[in-house]
């Protein structure tokens, strides 16, 4: 009998009904008293000097306020990128500054070149239509070969090159690795993309700078995923402001999915501009402003070589990655693709040599930063697409070759730095054979065969690694922040309890999976306990919402708040029953003395707590409010395996998904329904990367899929029904709940599926085609047919 | 400037307009009804859908004044008289079929039009009609779930739960 309450339960969303009737409070909801607008005048070339501007016709047009330039802004920080990557030689990344406004360069098409503040929306963009620009046009780098070779334009003239930094993890030993290499009985050799992509949350991004001359405190009201990061990162690296004067609110977000972790330059403006101006400015971005300002992801391009024994053992694996940065860095840009990528190169396999190579390269593109799986997807991808062909090219069964391979004893330590606490990559295969009926294969392609159609099944296995931490380790690994997360419990006098976390919920639940921990644990109704979230003026700190970490590291805050609580209320229960507070038992919200009747309830105690007239007061402070700060030993370990079947129609070069399967290990589970939403959510993400996405630039760097005219994201009609399975749970063995996190697998876990199956569906045609990359649109699939 | 006057959720509504004015801005500036979201500018995403005179309209894709004595009904005045959650809205809630809330009102407003004129669709022809409708979070799958059910479909041998 399932659970109606409680962990392992799935009650209905409490945060649906207000999304369901409009009564959502996001954050273009919000209109402050006698706000201005302002509207960017954003680069609409590439690569360029900015000789002069002209914004006096301007400043004359109806209804403006201030108009700003890069001038405004040499007083300030730049954008602060928060993580330093050393390289293979010990040397520091490559570090531009990274303005607010272009500092009399443009290095991207969308960035801010002039910020016009009006009354009205209209008038702001009516005038900046009037601003003059004397622009001295420079050759755009868009490429990454290209920007790395000789003689290549530099996209920041006070740097060295284009090269951000020169990367080696694992074996950064060349000889031995290529050793391996020179011994192994067969190596496959495998060269890709990993298509630039556009999180496109569905809500774009809003700014809202307020300033109150009274009190000298500041208020930004915007989308983030991780408020009082921003705040510490505008406060201390941009403007220069007491963090205590400065709140920030992150109300109702619509979706952010990596996008919306950065501190963007839209932020800083607004909070600057509304002291400037002396009244609120807000910022609401268009769509196609969001295609050429939110950070994208991926953007990689890399050669992998795996090496096997005689007996298809892997052996050594070398990958040689470039990985874009777009003009500037981006908040956690840094670390996409070096230690959240390089980590994972190991996978659920137990390849004994490992080697990394990742060049990080600036373009004249927008910058590149994490989104959903942020370098796990990357790894991934390239792992199960190489050893898809080697199975091919070995005649091995591609699940035979994966579960000879697999790690099967835990903990295990990786070549790659990583020590996986649990798992079980066998049960996760077995129930993914079983989910996705393998063994009925054959006769769906034969139905597909007769109707003319092309049926190939794909499979791969992941490795995530979610909650990132601890902080001193990533410390030691150039993280400029700690990883942890924090949350109050606040117990009302009336046994009502709110708890003040520093994840933030946009589209997770959290308002809803949150409260059944605590209700579990103290034993009181779900609908007695509420999660505040996303305001620094209420909640004490937070980390945010990234990396699949919420549930893992904020939970377990959550979970040790929670446990001091209940070590109080026992000795205030035990003072009441004139007991031992070692005797005392938390059931059901009674506290009762063991082996006796006797029993409070938790109302009382906590009514005693704040009406201390029959109190410890010598021993005991009145009150019961607790906050804990938890900063996990290790990341979790969540894994899987994902099977596609798809139909190609060999004339039109037409993919179809027809069936997707996946079984996950996520560890414990706390909301089951909220768990398959998040999985169902990264397959239709990961679906669109292998079919559809791809964020596209020309030579001149204009990026050409610049709207949802252009970019191809997903439809309800391109995804079929999933199966999801979440079955096998091996729970984590170093946080309080055994989580390990969900958000992100979805997205990591299915883009190599479906293009395995693609292959197999083409080679089941008579097609020798090994590699389509992706997006595997018709017109690619038919060329590689065709070819 | 014009003066435009509509009903909308029942309700007289009137403003002043530039003719550039969208109903989308109508709707959320002048009459504060925040629920009909804007996702995009290429009239795609579906966010904003309402219904005009008994028919889905993207409100991105009109002008207030194109309204001008129109039957406007948004995603504020779907709920039952009681204020609880009419069929659509209710089945949403009890197959997960929204996360961040975004796409939500549009898509609500979608399925009330298609079911209105087809009240048994099929999974094909519910993926078909939300064409229009962009989500980010659920990879559709509750949201078809959703609308199947709330068709009185069963779909409990839909997997996953």
């Amino acid at each position: 009998m399932p659970k109606d309450n409680g962990i392992g339960a799935s009650p209905k969303r409490r945060e649906d009904v207000r999304f369901l009737t409009g009564a959502g409070n996001y954050t273009d909801d919000i209109n402050v008293h006698g706000q201005a607008h302002v509207h960017f005048l954003r680069a609409d070339v590439a690569h360029a000097t900015i000789n002069s501007i002209d914004t006096s016709a301007a400043e004359a047009m109806p209804g403006v306020v201030k108009i700003f330039t890069g001038a405004d802004f040499a007083e300030v920080g730049g954008i602060p990128c928060g993580w330093g990557v050393t390289d293979r030689h010990g040397n520091p990344q490559q570090e531009p500054r990274h303005p607010i406004i272009a500092d009399g360069t443009i290095r991207h098409v969308g960035e801010i070149v002039a910020a016009v503040v009006a009354d009205t929306l209209e008038q702001a963009r009516d005038a900046a239509e009037a601003i003059e620009l004397d622009l001295g046009d420079k050759p755009a780098v868009v490429d990454m070969a290209a920007a790395l070779g000789d003689g290549s334009t530099k996209v920041h003239e006070d740097l060295t090159s284009n090269l951000c930094y020169d990367w080696v993890f694992g074996n950064p030993d060349d000889d031995a690795v290529q050793a391996a290499f020179d011994s192994a009985a067969h190596v496959t050799t495998l060269e890709l993309v990993n298509n630039r992509l556009v999180a496109n949350p569905m809500e774009p991004r809003v700014a809202i700078g307020d300033y109150s001359r009274g009190t000298d405190e500041y208020t930004l009201h915007t989308t983030s995923q991780n408020p009082h990061v921003i705040r510490l990162l505008m406060c201390a690296f941009v403007l220069g402001l007491p963090e205590h004067k400065v709140r920030v609110i992150a109300p109702d977000v619509g979706g952010g999915f990596g996008s919306k972790i950065f501190h963007y330059a839209e932020e800083a403006f607004c909070t600057f501009a509304a002291h400037a101006c002396g009244r609120a400015v807000k910022w609401t971005s268009t769509r196609s402003e969001a295609f050429i300002s939110d950070a994208h992801g991926r953007d990689h391009v890399t050669k992998i070589e795996l090496a096997l024994d005689a007996d298809n053992n892997f052996t050594a694996l070398r990958t040689n990655t470039m990985a874009n940065m777009g003009a500037y860095l981006s908040t956690f840009s840094t670390s996409v693709p070096s230690y959240l990528h390089g980590t994972l190169m190991a996978g659920n396999y137990k390849t004994p040599i490992v080697q990394v190579n990742v060049k990080t390269v600036f373009t004249n593109t927008v910058p590149v930063d994490a989104y959903r799986g942020a370098g796990r997807p990357e790894a991934t991808f390239q792992l199960e697409r190489v050893i898809d062909k080697a199975a091919r090219e070995l005649g091995a069964d591609p699940i035979a070759l994966r579960r000879q391979n697999f790690i099967t004893q835990f903990p295990y330590e990786t070549p790659v730095a990583l020590t996986y606490d649990t798992g079980d990559y066998v049960a996760t295969m077995d129930k993914l054979e079983e989910v996705a009926d393998v063994a009925g294969f054959a006769a769906r392609r034969a139905e597909s065969e007769k109707n003319g159609k092309l049926r190939g099944f794909g499979i791969n296995c992941y490795i995530e690694a979610c909650g990132i931490a601890p902080s001193n380790i990533v410390g030691m690994l150039g993280a400029r922040a700690g990883l942890y997360d924090a949350a109050t419990v606040r117990v009302n006098a009336t046994g009502t309890v709110s708890v003040f976390v520093g994840a933030h919920s946009h589209g997770q639940g959290h308002e809803t999976s949150f409260p059944q921990v605590v209700a579990e644990m103290i034993g009181i109704d779900e609908s007695m306990v509420d999660i505040v979230h996303g305001d620094t003026g209420r909640v004490p700190f937070g980390m945010g919402t990234y990396g699949s970490r919420s549930i893992a590291v904020c939970g377990s805050a959550m979970v040790r708040a929670t446990e001091k609580i209940i070590a109080k209320a026992k000795k205030i229960a035990a003072h009441l029953m004139e007991a031992s507070d070692a005797d005392i038992e938390l059931k059901d919200g009674q506290f009762t003395v063991a082996g006796t009747d006797k029993s409070v309830a938790w109302g009382d105690v906590t009514l005693t707590a704040y009406v201390p007239h029959n109190y410890p007061l010598e021993e005991l402070e009145p009150g019961l409010e607790e906050t804990a700060f938890y900063d996990p030993a290790n990341f979790t370990y969540p894994s899987g395996a994902y099977a596609c079947e798809v139909e190609v129609d060999p004339d039109t070069g037409k993919v179809s998904i027809e069936r997707f399967s996946a079984a996950d290990d996520f560890g414990n589970i706390i909301n089951p329904m909220i768990v398959d939403g998040q999985v169902h959510g990264g397959l239709g993400q990961g679906i669109g990367q292998a079919l559809l996405e791809n964020a596209a630039y020309d030579e001149d760097g204009q990026l050409l899929s610049a709207s949802f005219m252009d970019y191809a994201m997903p439809r309800a009609d391109d995804v079929p029904f999933y199966q999801v399975d979440h079955s096998c749970q091996t729970p984590c063995t170093h946080n309080p709940l055994g989580v390990k996190g969900c958000g992100e697998a979805g997205a990591i876990g299915s883009p190599p599926a479906v293009v395995n199956a693609v292959i197999d569906a083409l080679q089941s045609g008579g097609k020798n085609v090994t590699h389509i990359d992706m997006p595997l649109s018709p017109a690619r699939v038919w060329a590689a047919m065709n070819g | 400037m014009a003066k435009v006057s509509m009903t909308v959720n029942g309700k007289a509504a009137s403003g002043d307009v530039e003719g550039r004015t969208l109903l989308s801005s109508f709707l959320r500036e002048q009459l504060g009804l925040t629920g009909t979201h804007v996702g995009c500018d290429t009239s795609q995403c579906g966010a904003c859908v309402v219904h005009v005179d008994g028919k889905a309209v993207k409100a991105c894709s009109m002008l207030a004044q194109e309204a001008e004595g129109a039957e406007v009904a948004t995603i504020e005045g779907q709920a039952n008289a009681d204020g609880s959650l009419n069929t659509i809205q209710q089945a949403f809630q009890d197959h997960h079929g929204l996360q961040c809330g975004f796409c939500t009102p549009g898509m609500v407003m979608s399925a009330a039009a298609l079911l209105k004129d087809n009240p048994k669709p099929t999974e094909a022809e519910i993926r078909d009609y939300l064409e229009g409708n962009l989500c980010r979070c659920t990879g559709y799958h509750n949201i078809v779930k959703a609308i199947m059910a709330a068709s009185g479909q069963d779909v409990s041998s839909i997997a996953a739960e």
